[in-house]
């Protein structure tokens, strides 16, 4: 299992939702992890159920069995400003320097740097032991970019090594893509069964593989559940209205002559079952296109009662069932 | 759009906060209405909502620009903008009897920077800015520079004045606010204290030019220098000075773009579907747009679902399906008895017991070991279908009854389905009309599959204009 687990997916997708139940699902069994956010966006908090995450790792969360989630929202800016002050001992100036705008500059407008610096700081969690030369942390996961920015994200080499070709950003680089080229790294893309989303993510992996970055699997999620199989949706297309009709009249739902509470039930249902059938099929066909991306898939359930603190419990038990975890 | 609307179809089932309903086609047809900017999060249907909006205004008369991001594939090959060429294309089969027309265009950001580049500099040093790799990095990839472009073009097309209206799809951010801030950020980093101080050395060139250079900031240059490696921060100073005559103009293009935006003839749209993160975002949005004194026409909510038996609660739905998988019930009452206690059933039932005679031929194979387990015990009158039906034929009615009784508790489960689906909607709705509740909305039905084609997006703009889910009632 490689123990640093970054997770993409188009928006919309959830991808915050699953990097934290992957998290949680790694922590059980006295494990502890680090759930890294890197865009600003104060997801993990929300999701978590707590006020905003400073640029500090912090335990947010206990998992069974007696594991920790930790969490930290990494800054750019202070990572660049922490980092200056590691290795050249800045002090002041490095406020000086922000003062300037130059470090907004080398963290936002400066391509590539940003990214240095926010694996940068994933990686040297990955790393970091105690002083017993243990692992502080088991497992990193990182709630990444989304998929059309992650192979970019996560290339830094490439980025940066046209721009800065030596000096410490270089070497950071360089030490960076050591991490994420080697098998501690999985990156994981998360989807939802619509077109766009497959679309992206089969085009993601692509992209993942031409830069020999390691794709990890494919997590399906908000899957709807199935109530009706294709065998039942072709026998609704062949059983008469008015046998449906005294069907939901004999389960105590009114009257199925014209007119009836239950005659009248039927057409909404079966507008609603044909919906149903039409999306089934969509879902089948992206089944299909994501089975053939040769990675091992996972599905997770659309959550009834919506997305809470409770239901990301119910998401990493789910995982930890698939064998994600 | 009557005023009495938004509390029809809904009366009874919920209470409905009175959010005001946004009149779609009002404020497409009004020639007031320059711009329209379609923003929200990622992945709730901006691109299709503003592609849907731009046919909707050219078909009711209007001559109509869209600019798209990053639209599906197969969106831009129907609208036959697949090809970057950074220009609007005249899009065909639009209806045009209403005397409008449809253009569409998908943005390509680092064409357009080059263009800038080109227009404002000479061939010599325009082509120095191209081949600097700072800028072939700066123009293809920053985060922020889409946003810029985005707006950039935006710019361009509405000083073209070939349009009268322009809608704008915004790039996918990491939040849905860059693209208000990224214009700024950009320009004034372009514009800014640094690049002068980046660009004075190599402009000024050797000592004599570190004079003007305070202590704090050669020391910062050389910082930087040593973070970025000094071939990056000559990269960078060569960058800056080819586009020294061009910096004023970053600066001014941001501040006019900025002042488009709060022009009377812009109007934002704010995209979302009824889902937490996404309203949340969006009620952010409305936040940011009011404090930046950007004119919100409204909040368009998309994949609503409705349900044509909103009547039928989730609970009594899921009490009668259980009711028809009991076969204990089933065996008690001979199948019929819950059609027979209603005296006024009879003549429905005998009137249709011909078809269900004809039946069991097709029923039978369907109740195949392929089920699976789980669902093999969910319906045992099924089950059983088949082994009656071959053992004796005078059990077919019966029997049939059962499977169709499988089949009715199917469709009640997927309703009940739906209405969970709808409660919940609405929870997250309603949270977002307590905190908002001047913000116009227009519900748009949640579609089964995705957009391909005109005819889609026309179905789209319809249900913009009506501003409530289409209900599958009778007849659909």
């Amino acid at each position: 299992m490689s123990r640093l687990q970054v997770v993409s997916g188009k928006g919309g997708t959830g991808k915050t939702t699953v990097a934290a139940a992957l998290a949680l699902a790694l922590a059980t069994e006295g494990k502890r992890a680090l759930l890294v956010e890197v865009e600003g966006r104060q997801g993990i908090a929300q999701l978590f159920e707590t006020e905003a995450l400073p640029y500090e790792e912090r335990k947010i969360a206990v998992a069974p069995g007696g594991g920790e989630v930790y969490a930290l929202a990494i800054d750019a800016e202070l990572a660049l400003l922490d980092y200056l002050q590691m290795f050249y001992k800045l002090g002041s100036a490095g406020r000086a320097l922000k003062k300037l705008g130059a470090i907004d500059f080398a963290t936002t407008i400066a391509p590539g740097v940003r990214d240095v610096l926010l694996t940068g700081k994933a990686c040297e969690a990955v790393r970091r032991k105690d002083k017993r030369g243990r692992f502080v942390y088991d497992y990193v996961v990182m709630d990444a970019p989304p998929t059309g920015r992650i192979t970019r994200f996560l290339n830094v080499n490439d980025e940066v090594a046209g721009l800065a070709k030596v000096g410490p950003i270089h070497n950071q680089a360089q030490a960076v893509m050591r991490v994420l080229k080697s098998r501690e790294t999985a990156v994981h893309l998360v989807t939802l069964l619509e077109e766009m989303p497959v679309q992206e993510t089969v085009d993601g992996i692509a992209e993942l593989r031409t830069a020999r970055l390691p794709v990890g699997r494919v997590v399906v999620n908000m899957v709807r559940p199935q109530v009706l199989d294709a065998t039942d949706l072709e026998r609704v297309r062949e059983t008469p209205r008015t046998a449906l009709a005294r069907s939901l009249s004999g389960a105590g739902l009114g009257g199925a002559r014209r007119g009836g509470h239950a005659e009248r039930l039927v057409d909404p249902l079966l507008a609603q079952a044909g919906e149903y059938a039409e999306r089934y099929t969509l879902e089948q066909e992206q089944r299909a296109v994501l089975g053939e991306v040769g990675l091992p898939t996972h599905e997770l359930p659309l959550l009834a009662e919506g997305m809470d603190l409770a239901g990301l419990y119910e998401l990493a038990t789910e995982l930890r069932k698939q064998g994600i975890a | 759009m009557s005023p009495e609307e938004p509390a029809r179809h809904r009366e009874g089932a919920r209470r409905l906060a009175a959010a005001p309903v946004l009149d779609v086609d009002l404020l497409l047809e009004d020639p007031q209405t320059r711009i329209v900017v379609c923003c929200g999060s990622g992945g709730v249907g901006k691109t299709t909502t503003a592609a849907a909006l731009g046919l909707r205004a050219a078909e009711r008369g209007r001559k109509v620009v869209v600019l798209t991001i990053d639209p599906a594939r197969r969106l831009a090959q129907s609208m036959g903008i697949d090809s970057l060429d950074n220009t609007p294309r005249r899009v065909k089969g639009v209806d045009d009897a209403a005397g409008g027309e449809l253009h569409a265009m998908m943005l390509d950001m680092k064409r357009t920077f080059d263009e800038i580049v080109e227009s404002h500099a000479d061939r010599e040093r325009a082509a120095a800015i191209l081949g600097n790799p700072f800028y072939q990095s700066l123009s293809a990839g920053f985060a922020g520079t889409q946003e810029y472009m985005a707006m950039e073009k935006l710019g361009q097309l509405r000083a073209k004045d070939e349009w009268d209206l322009i809608v704008v799809d915004t790039p996918p951010s990491r939040s849905a606010l860059d693209f208000l801030d990224a214009p700024k950020r950009l320009g004034s980093f372009l514009d800014g204290k640094l690049i002068r101080v980046l660009l004075a050395p190599a402009k000024v060139g050797g000592r004599a030019g570190m004079k003007f250079l305070n202590v704090g900031m050669s020391m910062m240059t050389g910082v930087l220098g040593k973070v970025l490696g000094g071939q990056f921060l000559k990269d960078v100073q060569t960058f800056v000075a080819a586009m020294d005559s061009m910096f004023g103009g970053f600066r001014t293009r941001a501040d006019a773009t900025y002042k488009l935006l709060q022009a009377p003839g812009t109007a934002f749209l704010v995209v979302a579907a009824p889902e937490r993160d996404a309203l949340r975002e969006a009620a952010y949005f409305v936040q940011r747009l009011a404090a930046e004194d950007m004119p919100l026409a409204g909040l368009v909510l998309n994949r609503v679902h409705g349900s044509g038996a909103d009547g039928l609660s989730a609970e009594r739905a899921l009490a009668a399906a259980e009711n028809l998988e009991d076969p204990r019930i089933v065996d008690q009452d001979g199948g019929k008895a819950g059609v027979r206690t209603d005296p006024g059933n009879s003549p429905d039932t005998q009137g249709s017991s011909g078809t269900a005679d004809s039946a069991p031929a097709e029923q039978a194979p369907d109740t195949s070991p392929e089920a699976s387990a789980p669902k093999a015990t969910e319906r045992p009158a099924a089950e059983t279908t088949a082994d009656s039906t071959a053992a004796a034929g005078t059990a077919a009615p019966e029997t049939t009854e059962r499977s169709v009784d499988a089949l009715t508790a199917g469709l009640l489960r997927l309703h009940a389905e739906r209405m969970h689906l709808l409660a919940r909607e609405q929870r997250t709705r309603d949270r977002f009309t307590a905190r908002h509740p001047e913000v116009a909305v227009t519900e748009v039905a949640a579609l089964p599959g995705d957009v391909h084609d005109l005819a889609g997006l026309r179905d789209i703009g319809e249900r913009l204009a009506t501003g409530r889910p289409e209900l599958p009632g009778p007849g659909a």
